[in-house]
């Protein structure tokens, strides 16, 4: 068995530092989770099929259960729980409670980071391409619809501001 | 699961990494690229890397350029950088088409061209696109740097003629003529999944007739390859539903289907005439 | 005086937003894995199906334990009292023997997550295997292996029914038609796969265990006998659940485990399933084979229903339901929704070495409703009468109407949703683009699928399957504070479905406050009244009909406090808006000095008693919800795929407390369908090994695959349930997979094809083109 020593990290997470030392092999949605304390990023799968791990790194949706916690020293990550700022939701959230677009909730962060970076990066997507990019991450509860008609509700909104 | 332990090392140059790459190829050292490919079966535990050289610091390995007629596609280009044509003229838009159909966005952002060459799933497109335009992969490693043509590369399911120690630096494609049709087919169960079957075709068209023509079959076979039975069916003809069609039986005939879950081999065999002929509308198109 | 005089219908009927959601939406969900613990542990499980455990070493300085290290911890047991069920063992670690692959075998302790895998990879294990026995007709032929030997047949549960006088009606009939139907085996697949955290509280020696699950109070009752402590010993907590769609109203014996290992380590204990552990080892279902023929008068009147059920339980039978649950639901409820008076059915539930079975969103509905509907176009085509007008022959539209099985169907409305469906459809219209599609090589297909839902039904319909533990009735404990905030303890216990919302707003009408100031609260044994929690489509009807009981009393306490602060009749008193008000007057008191009074100045109240606290429970016989599915289909006869155009439902459910949330019901309920008729399917092969081990394999869909759902509301208000609601959660699976198949049969019927198995998959929709000869 390979014994490897800890690794000093530094994860940025929604603007703060947190110095962590963990084996190489620690993904970075454990190490989000568990050695930062952010639980609300969800493992769903632990092998980049599902999307509720979905993360934002620098700027870009990622599947944090497929990265390790190592390669994202010092990288800009957010999560969901630095979508709302000084307590006003994103558009985003707010457009999943008006739409009713979940319902466990297991799933909902993945989709919210997923949603936040697709249309932060291309603001101007195509509806066609923004639903294409809904069929990322699975959900069992909702049976998507009312995914799509929140991202939609908050994509034109997003437009206006 | 969890992975298994490894030892990490994050080499800023070419020269670092094939030095490490030397040191712990023959203790399971692996490269890390997108890791889209490789860390979910480290995750099943099914591959158990001792030692993971991240290459993803590496700044010359991001290249995307045009060198003598070819574009060459460095290690750590992902797949998103596709996304709008990177160049000019029908290698470009194939290049983007194909892309849609790998995974999902959040895998385009992390997973690499090259990576995937490297992993050598029979299902990838980005394989099938190599094997189809006949593209040369860069492997350099501490005994030095060497081409292959893709025929060559390509070994079979999951394996390639990457020695242990070597690292797929780069992959360059020709860059087709003005005059090159293009057309990609892929059938899979969900949006994003591996292709069970996908045919990707090109050919020139010069008064009206088909020369120079290319049929890839994907997903089908242990790897990727150009049928030649189903390009000597288009050689010089016009195209047509009926030549489509005959190209598609030609395809179908030739194949040695592989089976899994999803597909026997006769229903393999089926899909190969299907995605054929529909890759070859979409390029008459 | 009708039951709902008083309801005012301010927030009942309205599409609020949930309760639930403002915590979900910023990450600030708890859910179980989100425990931090002392100790990890990782399930040793059997790499095959079948075989005597030889030796079992765990490497040096590992804390490992297996069967003979859980002293005093009873296998689980359920129990069924009729229909010749043979009660059998599921020990919580396997012992001597293991029956399926992926039972666990021995349980790693370690202080971390990825040491418990390390050391549970280098466990050796050696299992001398031994035949394996894998679909349900190979258990019931000849030299099958035997799975327990209490069921020397591998018949654990066997239930016959033919009603007087069938066999003179069968005899009788101008057509008989015939369907063989197979269900391939399917797994819930909630998004967060199971898990458990005991914790060990030395003070008082209590063990707390948050869980995922949609039934504390069972976990509890369960557990604690199983591992021999008392019941108020164990604490059990379902906190935020990721889904669970009945996976997870079954007992589990990893849960177990993790409170005996509490209590021995005194220490806290974690384990977080992981998604290759679910596909392989956590409740599959819907494993069935079933033959149903019908008997038809020549103008198209269906006299009797013949029917035989063989359903896989897998390897070991199911807390509390027990594993009967799917043969015996299909036999009581086989006729659907139509008006047939002679049936006659065999059902059995065997064992097989594969996972054991547990309810899944519909149960056998969705297969029962696949074998009906299909032998509905079958018999439409045969005595070439229209589909519709051959429904429109045989739909129950009489009521109360009482099944051939004794089950009672209240106020519904199966002809007029029906029709609803088909009006939105038009049928003339789209056989014209069927025609012209054909012409040009394109398939597309009509099917629709008809059915009642059975939902709400409290202890009556339990007792009378038999099962040792009745479960039924719901209580809610309703509270108003001093300050005039409401909290409604329950013991159902939600996980997606917004029942916090749903009953708020339920009290809110009782009450006249805001559902803000209500508080549901649920989940947690310490704190809330015994209940049976959430699963076959009951929250809404029980636990809102208790909470409507309860809400009423503190209602009637509030009156009559006001009344007498007011010094009015307290007939003249209206609750609404906050206050207390008398009628026509502008005299009126905000409803928190009502609740100050009640407590701190009771001695003017002796007879009311001090407080504002009631209790109320609630035990319905039950009612039927229905839906008409119809569903638009192109089949690609080139690949076999096939793309849904139009998905319509048309429903009833009563009255729809939040419809936007009803609505998401069925969305996700239909998703799953779909998933069910086209897409998902555990495959094991003939050695017991499952090949469907990630979610590669096993495939849920995208929403690339679901299309929008098209939404027809009927409201029958039936006096069958206090609220009038009915229950909806399950209905979208159920009518999924007929109307799929029979879309896709109507697409292909150039080829005569007639699919019988699901998922119909393009490898068998591409084998039954081939087969029929006419297609090239």
């Amino acid at each position: 068995m390979v014994v490897t020593k800890k690794v000093d990290v530094t994860l940025i997470i929604n603007g703060q530092t947190h110095n962590i030392s963990v084996e190489p092999r620690r993904t970075l949605a454990d190490a989000i989770r568990e050695d930062c304390g952010q639980t609300g990023t969800h493992i769903g799968c632990e092998h980049g099929v599902c999307g509720a791990c979905t993360v934002l790194i620098d700027g870009a949706p990622a599947r944090s259960c497929l990265m390790f916690a190592v390669q994202a020293d010092g990288k800009a990550i957010r999560t969901v729980e630095g979508l709302a700022e000084g307590g006003k939701l994103h558009p985003l959230q707010q457009a999943f409670m008006d739409c009713h677009g979940l319902q466990c909730g297991f799933c909902t962060p993945g989709f919210l980071m997923l949603a936040t970076g697709v249309l932060e990066r291309e603001p101007d997507i195509s509806d066609e391409d923004l639903i294409d990019v809904l069929s990322s991450n699975l959900c069992r509860c909702t049976g998507y619809q009312n995914i799509i008609k929140a991202v939609r509700m908050a994509a034109e909104q997003m437009r206006s501001n | 699961m969890k992975p298994a332990a490894f030892t990490y090392h994050a080499p800023k140059t070419v020269e670092d990494a094939i030095t490490i790459l030397n040191e712990v190829a023959p203790d399971d050292g692996r490269v890390l690229a997108g890791g889209q490919s490789l860390v979910p079966t480290m995750a099943f535990r099914m591959a158990r890397p001792a030692h993971l050289v991240d290459i993803n610091g590496i700044a010359a390995l991001e290249k995307l350029t045009v060198e003598d007629g070819r574009l060459v596609i460095g290690a750590c280009t992902r797949h998103a950088a596709f996304q709008r044509p990177v160049v000019d003229g029908p290698l470009g838009s194939l290049l983007s088409f194909v892309m849609r159909h790998i995974a999902h966005y959040p895998i385009r952002t992390r997973g690499t061209f090259c990576g995937s060459l490297a992993h050598a799933d029979p299902a990838s497109e980005w394989c099938l696109v190599a094997a189809t335009l006949g593209a040369t992969i860069t492997a350099r490693s501490a005994n030095g740097t060497r081409q292959l043509a893709a025929d060559d590369f390509f070994d079979w399911a999951m394996t390639t003629n990457l020695a242990e120690n070597e690292l797929l630096a780069e992959v360059s494609l020709p860059l087709l003529p003005p005059d090159t049709r293009f057309g990609f087919y892929e059938f899979s169960r969900r949006a994003g999944d591996y292709a069970i079957a996908m045919a990707l075709v090109t050919y020139r068209l010069q008064d009206g007739r088909m020369v120079e023509p290319r049929i890839g079959i994907g997903g089908a076979e242990g790897r990727p390859r150009r049928i030649s039975e189903a390009e000597t069916v288009l050689d010089g003809k016009a195209p047509g539903a009926d030549v489509f069609a005959q190209a598609g039986e030609a395809a179908s005939a030739a194949v040695d289907p592989m089976e899994d879950l999803q597909a026997n081999a006769k229903f393999r065999r089926d899909l190969v005439r299907t995605v054929t002929r529909r890759a070859l509308e979409r390029a008459a198109a | 005086m009708s039951a709902h005089h008083h309801d005012i219908k301010s927030w009942v009927g309205r599409s609020i937003r949930r309760v639930e959601d403002p915590a979900l939406i910023t990450g600030r969900g708890r859910f179980t894995g989100d425990l931090a613990a002392q100790r990890w542990v990782s399930f040793v499980r059997s790499p095959v199906a079948s075989g005597r455990i030889k030796r079992i070493a765990p490497p040096p300085g590992a804390t490992v334990m297996t069967a003979s290290d859980l002293n005093g911890v009873k296998p689980i047991r359920p129990m069924l009292h009729k229909f010749n069920y043979i009660p059998i063992c599921h020990p919580i670690l396997a012992d001597g023997v293991v029956r399926f692959m992926g039972e666990p075998v021995a349980v790693v302790i370690a202080d971390t997550e990825e040491e418990a895998e390390d050391i549970a990879e280098k466990v050796e294990l050696e299992i001398e295997e031994t035949p394996p026995l894998i679909d349900a007709r190979a258990a019931i032929g000849d030299g099958a292996p035997i799975v327990h030997h209490e069921a020397p047949a591998n018949v654990i549960v066997e239930g016959r029914v033919k009603t007087p006088g069938f066999d003179e009606v069968w005899a009788g009939a101008a057509h008989i038609v015939s369907v063989d139907i197979r269900s391939r085996r399917q797994n819930a697949l909630p998004l967060e796969p199971r898990g458990a955290h005991a914790a060990f509280d030395p003070m008082s020696e209590r063990v707390t265990l948050t869980c995922s699950t949609q039934m504390p109070h069972l976990m509890r009752t369960a557990i604690a006998d199983l591992v021999g402590i008392p019941e108020s010993d164990l604490r059990v907590i379902a906190p935020d659940v990721g889904g669970g769609f009945g996976q997870k109203m079954s007992l589990t014996p990893e849960y177990v485990a993790l409170v005996w290992l509490a209590k021995q380590l005194r220490m806290s204990v974690a384990w977080t399933e992981d998604r290759r552990e679910n596909l392989i080892a956590c409740f599959h279902s819907r494993d069935q084979y079933v033959t149903l023929q019908g008997a038809f008068s020549a103008d198209g009147k269906l006299m009797a229903l013949s029917a035989d059920v063989l359903a896989n339980i897998g390897a070991y039978s199911c807390f509390p339901t027990t594993c009967a649950v799917e043969p015996l639901m299909a036999m009581a409820e086989m006729p659907g929704p139509y008006d047939v008076r002679a049936y006659a059915c065999h059902a059995r539930g065997v064992v097989t070495n594969t996972c054991p079975i547990a309810p899944y969103r519909g149960v056998s509905r969705p297969v029962i409703t696949f074998a009906l509907e299909t032998l509905m176009d079958k018999a439409a085509k045969t005595l070439s009468i229209d589909p519709v007008d051959l429904r429109r022959h045989n739909l129950i539209t009489t009521f109360p109407y009482t099944s051939a099985t004794g089950l009672v169907f209240d106020d519904a409305s199966y002809r007029e949703t029906m029709e609803l469906a088909v009006a939105a459809l038009d049928i003339p219209g789209f056989r014209h683009r069927q025609g012209e599609a054909r012409k040009s090589g394109r398939y597309l297909g009509l099917g629709i699928a008809t059915f009642s839902e059975r939902t709400g039904y409290g202890t009556p319909a339990f007792a009378a399957r038999g099962m040792e533990i009745t479960p039924g009735w719901e209580v809610v404990d309703l509270s108003m504070d001093p300050s005039g905030r409401v909290e409604a303890r329950i013991g159902a216990s939600p996980h997606g479905q917004g029942l916090r919302t749903t009953l708020a707003q339920i009290v809110a009408d009782q009450i006249g406050i805001d559902p803000s100031k209500i508080s549901v609260v649920h989940g947690d044994t310490d704190r809330t009244p015994y209940g049976f929690g959430t699963f076959a489509s009951r929250s809404a009807v029980i636990a809102g009909g208790a909470t409507l009981l309860a809400a009423r009393k503190v209602r009637g306490k509030l009156v009559q406090i006001a009344a007498r602060l007011l010094e009015a009749d307290a007939a003249e008193i209206e609750l609404e808006d906050g206050a207390a008000k008398v009628k026509g007057t502008n005299r009126f008191l905000p409803i928190e000095q009502v609740a100050r009074a009640a407590y701190h100045k009771a001695h003017l109240f002796t007879d009311l008693g001090p407080g504002l606290s009631e209790t109320a429970s609630y035990d319905p016989a039950g009612t039927f919800s229905n839906a008409c599915h119809a569903v638009i289909v192109e089949v690609d006869v080139g690949t076999g795929g096939v793309k849904i155009e139009r998905y319509i439902v048309a429903e009833d459910a009563g009255r729809l407390i939040n419809p936007m949330i009803a609505e998401g019901q069925i969305h996700g309920g239909v998703a799953q369908g779909i998933a069910n008729a086209l897409y998902e399917e555990i495959v094991y092969d003939d050695t017991g090994n499952i090949l469907t081990t990630t979610l590669a394999d096993y495939l849920p869909p995208t929403s690339h695959e679901i299309p929008a759902i098209e939404i027809h509301h009927l409201e029958t208000l039936t006096g069958d349930t206090l609220t009038q609601a009915k229950g909806l959660g399950e209905g979208g699976a159920i009518g999924a997979p007929a109307a799929i198949i029979n879309a896709i049969n109507d697409a292909l019927s150039p080829f005569e094809i007639s699919m019988s198995e699901i998922p119909a998959t393009p490898q068998r929709i591409h084998a039954a083109l081939q087969q029929s000869g006419k297609w090239s």
